[in-house]
């Protein structure tokens, strides 16, 4: 780490409190980063991480306000610095990354522009600008600068797009570089591929960074020092090295214990997951075969098709979980609504129990979609906000006529109990739970008719680490109590370690490799699945 | 594959019966009085009001505001404004609420059905385009002409030149809604199209329905006082904001007053209407979520 002799910390926060009305949301955070050291900020959504770093820019929105505390910037105390002064600091000395690419970009305005903006603001102009613009997304790794620069961002793919906000906050070559979640939207592949060359680039310039992120393996990977965060406060920081090996603060304990890189050594350390006796599992054989299955896109406009699932093939053991892996556009959510009977496949076909609800007549599809049922990815979406719990979860009981009032209203709490949430819960609405709570209600409700298969699409994906670990311990409960199979689609090998029986490796709608969990985790024969492996966050330190 | 980066408490979707305390704003409250005061004088006319609609007092035309006996003056028969304001409110509430009824009723079903079957989308949205080409005015004429001009006339044509706004609401939130994960999750529980859109389809468009009623409230409220106005609406002597406006304008130099006070009732309705719709709007609107 390049330390300036004279004053080798560039930034130092003190006490700092950041409050939203009267709710206060940063207590006594103290912070410093050093120049050219890279510092990542960890916590699950709502510790007040990210408010730290619109804290830091002084740019926190609607009613939240700094109620206390000194952000020193080369000794120069940010919070009581004048708007004016702010607007001098902001991009050129402290510069931001942000999360989405998706919405952080101007779509009617050309990349280069937008980049040339933050260079304008800096006071440059004439062709210098465009110059350093090419100059700038060359660096940021956008090929063809000179063409892509006359783009628009819906041109653009997501990594690309965020390789452009790079570029903007790099313009100016700013001192201190805060990156809040700056990859959580992008594949795993890419997001590896991202995050090197922000890391190089930062390198590269001596920048000090800030990385903030929910991924305690990507924190560990990525930075110098990982400190962690808990409802506003800090509650411990050192080293990866002394974070992961040897966390002293309960919560960092029990991140560490739930991060999914670390499951995996834990199930290896314990013989992998028992695994039922095959003789049982040949006897009741698969509850889902898929065979050959093909879907074909009319894309509008080019009158070409595209393959969104491409001669797929897989099958889901009764009472085991097969899993779909794949990056965006992989097809895996292609084929679970195929299977659900959402979408009709252009050929092959996806059976469940040996028949295929694409064609089916009427009586005999209801009775397949009473075997088969969804949850999934973003619990906030799934439930409708205007019904009880109870009518959310008796709803497929409703639809399939099953019971009278009284066993109906029996039958959710007995649903309840199974997901573990209070039988209180009944008379709320989903706008009043968690999301950890939202999701154990969508796995009740798929569970009231007693289906044979869930298909779970993303079902974690959306959740903090810790709910993810509790969520992902009911479901293998669940299974061993119930008997129930399991689809589990999700773009995170790690999470899928820790579940499945079988893996299916999707890339672009084929199958680039299948096998049992072991096989393609100790052995993966494509190229791609070593590919994903590799890009698992924290993988290097669970091991 | 985002993460979702919210609060546990956050109200991820505005309800209905959530928004009394989100509309203690001073926008909400003061369209909330303008209407309150504005429906009660109203409704409660034939109590309040101190003469009949259409008693003529032909020996006091003309009186000022504040003459005794007069709160608001006399127009040219000597009729008292304010008590004709107050029936005059009744009619023109009443074509307002025929029309938004008419609108709801026809255009939110239709709405449904548009935006949930594919094949039915064509012909509804070619229809309701057809009908936005018609003004009301061309309507309303042509009622009038095949049954004579009524206040049922008017509401109607009124009404009819609404449903397309509603139907287009309706059909986008039901597109909307379609592709929402709980209505996938009903569909893969094999619940019927008008199910879903009876169970979760419509009461999620209940707030953008409500919010549409009360902008086309006002619009309807100023269409009766137009028709009226010339002509072709509520017939004299029955009195109505537009009937009033109509009256007074042939003796506008004289008693400027008289028209004074239907005009700014209907501002009072309009402006009522349109900023508890405003506020309405900001309430449901989950993206205006104050913390």
């Amino acid at each position: 780490m390049p330390q300036d002799a004279e004053n080798p910390l560039l930034l130092s926060v003190r006490g700092l409190n950041v409050a939203y009305g009267d709710t206060p949301v940063v207590r006594d955070v103290d912070l410093d980063v050093a120049r050219g050291e890279r510092v990542a900020l960890v916590g699950q959504s709502g510790s007040g991480k990210s408010t730290v770093v619109a804290a830091l820019l002084r740019l926190l929105p609607g009613g939240g306000r700094i109620t206390g505390g000194i952000i020193e910037l080369d000794r120069e105390d940010l919070a009581a610095a004048s708007e004016a002064r702010m607007r001098a600091v902001r991009g050129g000395r402290i510069a931001l990354v942000p999360q989405d690419p998706g919405t952080n970009l101007n779509p009617a305005m050309r990349l280069g522009d937008q980049v040339a903006d933050a260079l304008r603001a800096d006071g440059l102009r004439g062709p210098a600008v465009r110059r350093r613009v090419l100059e700038l997304l060359a660096e940021a790794g956008v090929p063809e600068p000179e063409r892509r620069a006359r783009q628009f961002p819906h041109e653009f793919s997501g990594g690309m797009r965020q390789r452009v906000l790079i570029a903007v906050a790099l313009a100016r070559e700013p001192e201190l570089l805060l990156a809040d979640e700056p990859t959580s939207a992008l594949d795993v592949t890419v997001q590896r591929r991202i995050l090197d060359h922000l890391g190089a680039l930062a390198e590269a310039h001596g920048t000090a960074m800030i990385l903030v992120t929910h991924d305690l393996g990507l924190a560990a990977d990525r930075a110098d020092r990982v400190v962690v965060m808990l409802d506003g406060r800090i509650v411990e920081q050192g080293t990866p090295e002394q974070v992961l090996r040897s966390p002293q603060h309960e919560y960092t304990r029990r991140l560490v214990a739930a991060a999914p890189a670390a499951v995996v050594t834990q199930a290896e350390a314990g013989a992998s997951r028992e695994a039922p006796p095959p003789s049982d599992r040949e006897a009741s054989g698969d509850v889902v075969t898929v065979r050959d299955l093909v879907k074909e896109y009319k894309v509008r406009g080019r009158g070409g098709l595209l393959r969104a699932v491409d001669d797929v093939s897989f099958d889901v053991p009764r009472g085991g979980t097969t899993a779909l892996v794949g990056e965006s556009g992989s097809g895996k959510t292609t084929v679970s609504r195929i299977l659900l009977g959402l979408e009709a496949p252009t050929s092959g076909e996806a059976l469940v129990d040996g028949r295929t609800i694409a064609g089916a007549a009427r009586a005999e599809r209801r009775a397949l979609r009473r075997r088969v049922q969804p949850v999934f990815q973003d619990p906030y979406a799934s439930l409708d906000p205007t019904h009880t719990v109870e009518r959310v979860i008796d709803e497929p009981l409703r639809i399939f006529g099953i019971g009278d009032r009284d066993s109906r209203r029996a039958r959710v709490a007995e649903l309840l109990d199974q997901v573990a949430l209070p039988r209180d819960v009944a008379q709320r609405r989903p706008g009043e739970l968690s999301g950890g709570q939202r999701q154990r209600v969508a796995i009740a409700r798929a569970l009231a008719p007693e289906p044979e298969l869930l298909v779970l699409d993303e079902a974690v994906s959306a959740l903090d680490v810790l709910v993810q670990e509790q969520i992902l311990d009911l479901l293998a409960d669940l299974q061993e109590r119930l008997g129930v199979s399991y689809l589990f689609i999700s773009h995170d090998l790690a999470v899928v370690r820790g579940i499945a029986d079988n893996v299916v490796v999707l890339r672009q709608g084929r199958v680039e490799e299948q096998g049992s969990v072991d096989d393609v985790f100790h052995a993966p024969r494509a190229d791609y699945t070593r590919d994903l492996l590799g890009a698992i966050p924290g993988a290097a330190f669970a091991r | 594959m985002t993460v979702i980066e919210r609060g546990d408490l956050a109200p991820g979707f505005a309800a209905p019966w959530r928004l009394l305390p989100r509309l203690r704003t001073p926008q909400a409250i003061t369209g909330g009085v303008l209407l309150g005061v504005v429906l009660l004088g109203g409704i409660l006319a034939p109590v309040l009001a101190p003469y009949g609609p259409a008693q003529v007092h032909f020996d006091a035309p003309f009186q000022l505001p504040g003459t005794i006996g007069f709160a608001l003056g006399t127009d040219d028969l000597g009729r008292d404004i304010l008590s004709r304001m107050m029936y005059g409110i009744r009619a023109s509430l009443m074509v307002g609420m025929v029309a938004v009824g008419l609108a709801v009723v026809v255009g939110t079903p239709l709405g449904l059905a548009a935006g949930w079957w594919r094949w039915l989308d064509g012909p509804v949205s070619r229809l309701t385009d057809v009908t936005l080409a018609f003004p009301f005015l061309i309507l309303a004429v042509g009622l009038a002409a095949i049954n004579g001009p009524s206040l049922a006339g008017a509401a109607i044509s009124l009404g009819v030149a609404q449903v397309p706004t509603m139907v287009r609401v309706v059909r986008a939130e039901t597109m909307r809604l379609k592709e929402s994960p709980f209505v996938l999750a009903a569909t893969a529980m094999d619940a019927s199209g008008p199910r879903i859109l009876a169970q979760h389809v419509l009461p999620n468009c209940l707030s953008a329905i409500i919010v549409q009623a009360t902008v086309i409230m006002p619009a309807a409220v100023l269409g009766e006082a137009v028709l009226s106005f010339l002509g072709l609406g509520i017939q004299p002597p029955t009195p109505s904001l537009g009937i009033m406006l109509a009256d007074a304008q042939q003796y506008l130099g004289r008693a400027p007053t008289a028209a004074l006070f239907p005009g700014l009732a209907i501002v009072a309705i309009c402006l009522g209407f349109n900023l508890l719709g405003d506020a309405l709007r900001d309430a449901l609107d989950p993206t205006t979520d104050r913390k």
